[in-house]
Formats: C-alpha cells, structure tokens, sequence
C-alpha cells in the first residue's frame, strides 16, 4: 500500500490546492492575487470568528451554560432564537458577497477583477445561503417562537424533534461555512443543474457541499413542518376553533403543510444527483439514457412551493403588524384566510414557469402559465385587505410599519413583473436576464425579508423584555427599501437590454450606468444591515430604558402578549380559554386580562436533551466526509447516528414538573410588576414611559 | 357502543388503554404527517421510474431481468408480514400475556427478513445478468425505486429488533406501545408501497 | 408507569370489537391475496394485449391499496376530520406532481424523440 493510498484513506481528497491560498501563492498572477486574497481573507474571517467566539466562551467560562440553557433546550422560544441568530449570521455573509459580485458586475466592462469561477461560487453561495440558511431559518425561527404563543400552547408537540431540526440547520450551515476554508463551493448556481454538475464536468468538491448542505437543511424544515403541523392541529388552546387563529398561525399552518409535501421532490432530486455523482447512476448525465430535465423538472416542482413557503409567514407577519399599528381588527379575515390556502394549493401547480424554454409542448406552457397567473388573484385579495385594515385606522408609523407600507407598493410592482414572465412567449424574451433577476429580487426583498425584519422588531421586545432602538429602525428601514430601488430596479431595464443573469463580464457600454447605479444600491443595502447592527447594539446599551416587562408594549391583540415579556419557560400558568378572534384583544376590553387563575397546577415540561446537538454534529460529520470522500469518518458518524436513535428509543424519564407554587409565586410577582406599570396610550408607545401595558380607555382602544 | 370513532389512522387501542390511547392522538398524526411526506418521496421516485422505462440504452430491460417468481413469493412474503403484525397490534390491545405478542412480532421479523433476503438475491442475479445501476437510464431509475423501499423494510426491521430490545427491558409501557403502533404503520404503509412496485415495475414491465 | 392493560367495563362489547377487529385483518389478508394472485396470473399465464394487462393490473393495485388501507389501517369515513383531509390532501398532490412530472415529460420525450415511448 503507497503513502498516497493511505493518506487518500485518512482525508480523502482533501490536498494543499484546496486551501484558499494555495494557488495564489504557487502561481502569483494577478488575477490569482486578487481572487485567492478575497478568498483568503474570507477564510480567514470564518476561522477568525469561529477562533473569537470559542475563545471568547472559555474565556468567559460560559460552555457549560451553553450547553445546558441553549444548546439541548428542547424550548421553542431558546429554539426559535437560536434560528433567528443563524439567520442574521448568514444573512451578514450573503449580503457581503452581493455587495462584492455587485462590485465586479459595475467594473465589469470587459474585465472586472474577480474570475469567473470565483463570480460563480459567489452567485451559488449567495443564492443557495439566501434561500436555505437566511430566509428559511429566519421564518422558522420566528414561527418557532410565536406560533405556540399565539395558540396558547406550552411547546410544540415534539420539542425534542425541533432541536433536531435546529442542529440539522446548524449543520447546513456550518457546512457551507467550511466552504470558504476547505475547498471550492459549486459553481453551478442555487438550483445546480446538472450536467453541469455532473462528476464528469465539476469533479471537484463543490457540487457535493451543495448537495449535502441542502440536504441537511431539507430534512430539517421537513421535520420542522411536520412538527408545526402537527401542533396547530393538536394543541391549540380550548376554544380556539380553526377559524379564531390569528393569520400569523394560519399562516405558519400552510407554509408547514408545504414543507412537508415540497421537501420530498428536493430531497429526490440532489439524492438522485449525489447518485450520479457517487455511485455512476445515469439520471442525469448526458449519456446512457441519462435525462438532465427530469432534474429540472424535480428541482422546480420543491422550488416553487419553496418560495411560497418563504412568502407566506411573511404575508402572516404583515397582517399582524398592519392590524396592530392601526389599531384595528384585520379586515377581511376569512378573505384573508382563504387566500392564503389557495395560494398554498396552486402554488403546487405552476411549477413549470420556471423552464417555459426547456422544449415540452405550448399546451402545457399554456396550462401553467394561466395556472401562475392566477395567483395574482388571491395575493390581489390580501393587498387589498391589507390597505383596508388601514383605511380609517389609528396609524401608527413604526419602522415595522415601514416595512409593510414598502412591501405593499414594492411587492405589487415585483408581482407585476411576475405576472408579465408568465407569460410564456415573454418569457421567451426574458428567460435568465437580469430582468429575472429584478423579478425574484423585487419579491423576495420587499415580501420575505422586509416581512421577517419587521417581525423581529414586532416581537423583540416580547423575546427579550425591551424594545429596539426606533431612530435606527426607522433609518434601517428607510435604507432598505431606498437602498433595494436603487440596486434592483436598474436591473429590469438590463435584463430588457440583454444582460444574461449570472454575467461576469460583458462588452456592452450601455450597461455600466445601470450597474454602478444597482452598485450604489447594494452598498445602501450594507449601511441598511449595518444600521441593524448598531440599532442593536445601542438597543442593548439602553435596555434598561426601554424595558418592557408586562409584555404588551403595542396594544397588540393575540395571546402571545398577554404573558409577560420575556415569557416564563412554561409560557402560560394555566392555558388560557379562548372564544373569539383577537383573543387578548377581547381580554382586555372584558378586564379578564391580568387576572390571576383559580387555581395552579404542576406543569410538564420536556426535559433538556442532548438528541439535537448529537445528531446535527454527526450529520455535519457525514455529510463533510461525504464531500472529501473521507469514508472511514461516513461509517462512524452514520453508526453513531444510529447508535444515538436506538438509545434514545430506550430514554424514558424524559420529562420534568414545575410545581405550582413556583409557577404560583413566579406569576404573582409579575402581577405585582402590572399593578405597578402605568398604561400609556398609542402617542408614548415608542417612549421609555411605555413598560408594556396597554391603556384601554383611550378612545377607539377595544374597536 | 357499536360504532367506534376513530380517533388516529390505525388499530385504535380505545378503551383498553386510556392513556396510551389520549397521547396516541397527537403521535400517531405526526407520524402519519410523516408516512404522507414519504408517500411523496415515493411517488417521484415513481415518477422518474415511469418516465425513464425505454432509457434502456441498450443494456438489459425489464423482461431480460425481472424474475416473476420470486417477485411473487417476495409479495407474499410481505403481505404475510402485514398479517402477522395486525395480529402483534391485536395482542398488544387485547392480550395480558407479552408472550404473544412478542411470538407475533418475531414472526413479523422472520418475514420481513426473508422479503429482504429474496430481494438481495434478485438484485444480485440483476447484476450479473448485467442489470447494474450504471449501465442505463432505465436502470439507475430501477435501483433508486426497489432499494429505497428496501432499505425502508431494512430500518423498519431495525427497529422492530429495538422494539423487542425495549419489551424486553420496559414491558408494555406507554411509549412502547406508541412505538409499536408507528410501527405497524410503517410496516403496512410500507406494504402498499410495495404493491405499487410489484405492478408499476414488475407485471408492466414483464406484461 | 405502567397502566392496566384491561379495564373493558362492559366486556360483551369489547369482546365483539375484538372479534371485528380481527375479521378485519382476516378480511383483509383474504382480498390482498385474491387481488395479487389475479394480476400474477394474468401476466405470467395470460395473453392479453398489452394495454388491457396494463389497466387491468393498474385497476387491481389501486382496489388492493384502498383495501390495505381499509383492513390493516383502518381508515374509513369514521375517521376524524383532520386525518381524512391529510390523506386526501395528499393525494391529490401526488396526482399532481406525478400526472404533471409525467405529462411534462412525456411531451418532451415526444419533441426530442428521446425513448420515452416504446
Ligand atoms: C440584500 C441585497 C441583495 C443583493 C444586493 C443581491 C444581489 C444579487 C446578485 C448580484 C445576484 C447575482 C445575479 C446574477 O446572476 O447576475 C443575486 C442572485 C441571487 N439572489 Fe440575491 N441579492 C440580495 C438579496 C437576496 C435575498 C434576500 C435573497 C433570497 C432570500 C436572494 C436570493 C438570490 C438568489 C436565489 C439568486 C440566484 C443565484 C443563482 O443565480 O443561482 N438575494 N443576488
Ligand atoms: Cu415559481
């Protein structure tokens, strides 16, 4: 047996070319100069912070508090954060590598300084991390938190399943992560077809992290959406019959009832692909009756449905801030409701827009491109309503409010241009320009991102007991949706002028305005995350100010306001009855609200596992020993993996009590604290004065 | 009471065990959430299949390589297993003894193991009748299909022997007998699945 | 934590709710085996054309499915509301994704004279 045989047998394919800096300092032209140092630097930022935030913990002697209050709660509120953190974190890198390929595309007249293989990890890492590991996480972060709030319910139905889940996520994302030091990522775009993709034309690694980051990632929303489901359906509060929910909950509902039915098609295609790749399957490939657009078709029957999983919590998001900060109930609530769960079922049927040109017969254009249309009708009802809930409200101009008035007029204009590409023979015209590109922008920034923003101001106080920072919110806000304008709406008029999507370089004069303006857009678009940055921070410095501790600092009108804030582990000492819409709202108007029970209880809860963090670190390891082709380590982790399942299936005192008269004396003294709080009206909300409890006598108050 | 509801898809335990039978709601619909979100999965691997049949590309087809018979004892086989552990969920609701239970579940076992023996022997025959997953289209879609219900049959089996491993060391509590209500879920879901294969891939292929 | 295995109060009912369940599975068995042994015989020892083996057999595996489900997984319109709904729910997202995967694909094999169709 060769040195090289068992070097391959200990770390795979893994050589010196794979770190970042090598070629560049064996072959130091200038083109590698620039692009090994970009990677490197990257690298480094990724070991650095990693290097910081390990060092930073033993210094503060914090790993055993890690572990036990985070890492193995099995608590959907710890868990709901700790997505919403991973969220932040790739949405920080995504963000600078848009800035970066927005940079190379303004300089990019015959030329630019990036190569194109480092341009096209770049748009594959931007995309693939935008989609799975920024927008994904971060809404089912926020569904995490507040959905079981909102329903009155202590957890969800299987909490150890949702730290699963989480560390899964975890893993994805720690995976690509170790992209940028080991190794290349794909080059091959977010939806990686193949062949491309293929072993024979990219035999490299990055293919296989993509494949196995999404992998990670899809089963752990699958789980997810099993898990929301299953709890919306099985522990709502007594009373609160389907049609009481609040949208934000209705909404959570559909999105998880798309996870589980959308992963699967995912899940087949990259397994089918890893296939290909591993083992010589010919599903994909250009030979032997391999078929690359069985991928396409797979891939896009799960994308779709995918980016309605994203839009929909954010539309849920929207109701509520709209309702709230006008001081009024939603308008058109069942029209509301129905409009979601048709958009969720034709979003099932339309999946073909996204391959119009692949060469299938016009009939079926034509029967999708109608079907896809057809959307707009339902999202017309919501707008509407949306602007109805406003109309003869008490309008409160929030930054969340910011977000949502920004999103109706952006998102109708992105849905427009959606509309138009629906149409197959304009699509013809279109298909993968920059004009598809402002498109999915146009909607994903405006709907998705700017509705989960604005839930993270809506509900941080709730989360950690004191409000954001309004000066920097408001200037966060206005930053966004400037910033998104300027850098997005220039690439319509590219597109439309010729400019393929995914171009490193062009020749073409006429396009270098337009890019240096989207430029300018995108580093608007930096300053907007920056500001987020700092609001937080000065939000933290000034906490004391700015406490909330009632809990209800905007008059808001379902169940997850009316426990104190942050909520007690258990969330509710007894679960709350429930008769009508806008439960809490009802509570207040009737005085039932802050009253203590008759009566206290013990409360089980499910006790702190290790389940999570275990089968995220093993399936991080699988899945990296799968990228270099490190066998020995695929073996153990998968044997530990199963090892783990079976001894978890023998754990049986998995739950603990927390007896009455804790719950008892916890719960009074944060009666104390309300009895204590001055109620301020809608004028001094965004005022220190405002400690979270509602006036209910100021007028229109209970309308 | 004549007419019982049923409260969750399968054997319902009903009076017999009322607290099993309280949590068994919230369980059993997850996993059932579950087996619908497989169901899927299965259905486009059926897909691929269906559309990649005539991408033989000159390797063997179907009728060189499907051997009727043992398709046929592998069929009932399973659809034995599936009896067997009806009468397993039948003694867990309604026997004292754990004797007959765990005698219907190791049953259950035997032929669930001899389905996967046979199917081990009928790929391995495929292959060397040049039937392996690289040489066509059609064929890499075959050994996605039939393997992924077997290595459901193979985890099924696993935690069937952990179920036993479980009785053995608990008896009879509460989340033993969810486990094997899943279980038998699994076991029959999986069952339909395969009467999909047995006709999509075998008697349309051999008809 | 264990619980009383037996507490049937009134045990003639429960009794015949044993009997039933049992037929069930017996039922069950009975018709899965009639619903295989047909098609296997129809292929191995018929001589029908092609597409009437094809509809017959495809005919039989949908009726022995709806009976798995009926005897061994005991669904029927006693259901509760929500489970239903979810079985159906997902058939008919599966007629979807399969009808429409097979359709899309079909039609382009048709255009690029792949070997779809034999
Ligand atoms: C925040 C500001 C953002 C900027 C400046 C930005 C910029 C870009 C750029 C320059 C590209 C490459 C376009 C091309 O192919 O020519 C791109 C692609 C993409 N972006 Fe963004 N983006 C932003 C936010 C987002 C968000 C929030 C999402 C989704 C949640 C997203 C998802 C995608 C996807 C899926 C692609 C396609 C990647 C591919 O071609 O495979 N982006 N973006
Ligand atoms: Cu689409």
């Amino acid at each position: 047996m060769s040195t090289a045989s068992i070097v391959y047998d200990i770390i795979g394919r893994f050589t010196m070319h794979s770190l970042p800096f090598y070629d560049m300092v064996q072959n130091p032209t200038k083109e590698n100069l620039i692009n090994g140092s970009i990677a490197g630097f990257a690298a480094c930022v990724a070991v650095g912070g990693l290097v910081i935030v390990v060092a930073g913990i033993t210094y503060l002697k914090k790993w055993r508090w890690l572990w036990s209050e985070w890492l193995t709660s099995t608590d959907h509120k710890k868990i709901g954060i700790m997505y919403v953190v991973i969220a932040f974190v790739m949405m920080g890198r995504a963000i600078i590598e848009a800035i970066l390929m927005r940079a190379q595309q303004a300089w990019g007249l015959d030329g630019g300084f990036l190569s194109p293989n480092h341009f096209g990890q770049l748009f594959s890492t931007h995309g693939t991390i935008m989609i799975f590991f920024m927008a994904m996480p971060f809404l089912i972060g926020v569904i995490n938190y507040v959905m079981p709030l909102q329903i009155g319910a202590r957890d969800v139905s299987f909490p150890v399943l949702n730290s699963i889940s989480l560390m899964l996520t975890a893993a994805g994302a720690i995976l690509i992560m170790a992209s940028l030091v080991f190794g290349q990522f794909s080059t091959g775009g977010w939806f990686g077809y193949p062949p491309y993709t293929e072993a024979h034309f990219l035999p490299g690694v990055g293919p296989d992290y993509w494949i196995w980051a999404l992998s990670l990632s899809g089963l752990g929303s699958t789980l997810t959406g099993i898990n929301f489901a299953v709890t919306i359906f099985k522990e709502r509060a007594p009373g609160m019959k389907l049609f009481y929910m609040p949208l934000f909950t209705w909404a959570a509902l559909c999105t998880s009832i798309m996870m589980i039915f959308a992963m699967p098609p995912l899940t087949v295609a990259t397994a089918q692909l890893a296939l290909d790749r591993y083992l010589g399957f010919h599903y994909f490939t250009n030979e032997l009756g391999g078929d690359m657009m069985h991928f396409v078709n797979l891939f896009w029957i799960f994308g779709h449905p995918e980016v309605y999983i994203l839009i929909i919590p954010a539309f849920g998001i929207y109701s509520e801030v709209f309702s709230t900060y006008s001081g009024k109930a939603l308008f058109g609530y069942a029209s509301m409701v129905l409009a979601i769960m048709c958009i969720a079922i034709l979003s099932f049927t339309v999946w073909v827009h996204h391959f119009f040109t692949m060469g299938q017969g016009p009939s079926i254009n034509a029967v999708y491109g109608i079907a896809s249309m057809l959307i707009g009708i339902p999202t017309g009802v919501k707008i509407y309503d949306w602007m109805w809930t406003m109309f003869r409200g008490r309008v409160r101009i929030t930054a969340p409010m910011i977000y949502a008035i920004g999103f109706i007029v952006l998102f109708v204009l992105g849905g427009m241009s959606g509309i138009v590409l629906a149409n197959p023979s304009v699509d013809f015209q279109v298909h993968n320009t920059d004009f598809l590109v402002a498109h999915f922008h146009n909607v994903i920034i405006p709907g998705v991102l700017f509705g989960l923003i604005a839930g993270y101001h809506f509900w941080f106080p709730k989360v950690f007991g004191y409000r954001l920072d309004e000066r920097w919110g408001i200037f966060a806000a206005c930053c966004w949706t400037l910033g998104f304008m300027l850098a997005f709406f220039p690439l319509y008029a590219l597109g439309i002028m010729g400019l393929p999507r995914r171009t490193v370089a062009y020749a073409q004069p006429a396009y270098v305005p337009l890019e240096m303006a989207a430029f300018g857009g995108a580093l608007l678009i930096g300053v907007a995350l920056l500001s987020l940055l700092i609001q937080l921070v000065v939000s933290y410095l000034h906490r004391d100010e700015n406490r909330v501790p009632v809990g209800d600092p905007w008059d808001g009108r379902s169940l997850e306001w009316a426990c104190a804030a942050p909520p007690p582990e258990y969330n509710f000492p007894v679960i709350p009855m429930v008769s009508d819409r806008d439960a809490f709202t009802a509570a207040k108007a009737f005085g039932t609200a802050y009253l203590p029970p008759a009566e206290y209880v013990d409360i089980t809860l499910p006790k702190n596992a290790a389940m999570g963090p275990v089968i995220g670190a093993l399936g991080f390891a699988i899945a990296f020993g799968l990228v270099w082709h490190i066998w020995w380590l695929v073996c153990l982790a998968t044997l530990g993996a199963f090892a783990t399942m079976i001894v978890r299936g023998f754990a049986r005192d998995t739950t603990k009590t927390i007896p009455a008269a804790e719950v008892e004396a916890e719960y009074e003294q944060w009666l104390e604290v309300v009895r204590a709080a001055t109620p301020v009206t809608r004028a001094d909300e965004t005022r220190p004065v405002n400690q979270g409890l509602a006036d209910q006598t100021a007028l229109g108050a209970a309308s | 009471m004549s007419q019982e509801v049923f409260h969750y898809p399968g054997l319902n335990l009903g009076k017999a065990h009322p607290r099993t039978h309280a949590i068994a709601q919230t369980t059993i619909f997850g996993f059932w959430v579950f087996l619908m979100s497989d169901a899927i999965l299965f259905g486009l691997v059926f897909s691929s299949y269906v559309t990649s049949v005539h991408a033989t590309a000159g390797a063997p087809g179907p009728k060189q390589l499907f051997d009727i018979t043992s398709v046929f004892a592998e069929t009932l086989l399973l659809l034995a297993s599936s009896f067997t552990f009806g009468m397993a969920s039948l003694s867990m609701k309604y026997s004292h003894s754990k004797r007959r239970l765990v005698g219907w579940l190791v049953l259950t076992l035997v032929l669930g193991a001899g389905f996967l023996g046979l199917e081990t022997h009928d790929f391995l025959t495929m292959v060397a009748k040049g039937g392996a997953p690289e040489h066509s289209g059609f064929l890499s879609a075959f050994w996605d299909l039939v393997p992924l219900h077997g290595l459901h049959v193979t985890g099924g089996s696993i935690w069937l022997i952990c179920l036993l491993g479980q009785i053995k060391r608990y008896g009879l509590d509460t989340r033993t007998k969810l486990d094997i209500m899943r279980l038998a879920l699994f076991w029959h879901f999986l069952d339909i699945v395969w009467i999909a294969i047995f006709t999509v891939v075998y008697l349309a292929g051999l008809a | 934590m264990s619980e009383r295995t037996d507490q049937i109060g009134d045990r003639p009912a429960g009794l015949e709710l044993q009997r039933r369940e049992f037929y069930s599975y017996v039922s069950g068995v009975v018709l899965a085996l009639i619903l295989t042994l047909v098609p296997f015989g129809l292929v191995h020892f018929g001589h029908a054309p092609v597409t009437t083996v094809y509809w017959v057999i495809g005919c039989l595996a949908f009726v022995q499915m709806i009976v798995h489900f009926r005897f061994f997984l005991h669904i029927g319109f006693r259901q509760k509301r929500e489970d239903l709904q979810l079985i159906l729910f997902s058939a008919v997202l599966l007629i979807i994704m399969i009808g429409g995967t097979v359709w899309i694909m079909g039609s382009l094999a048709g255009r690029m004279m792949l070997p779809l169709q034999p």
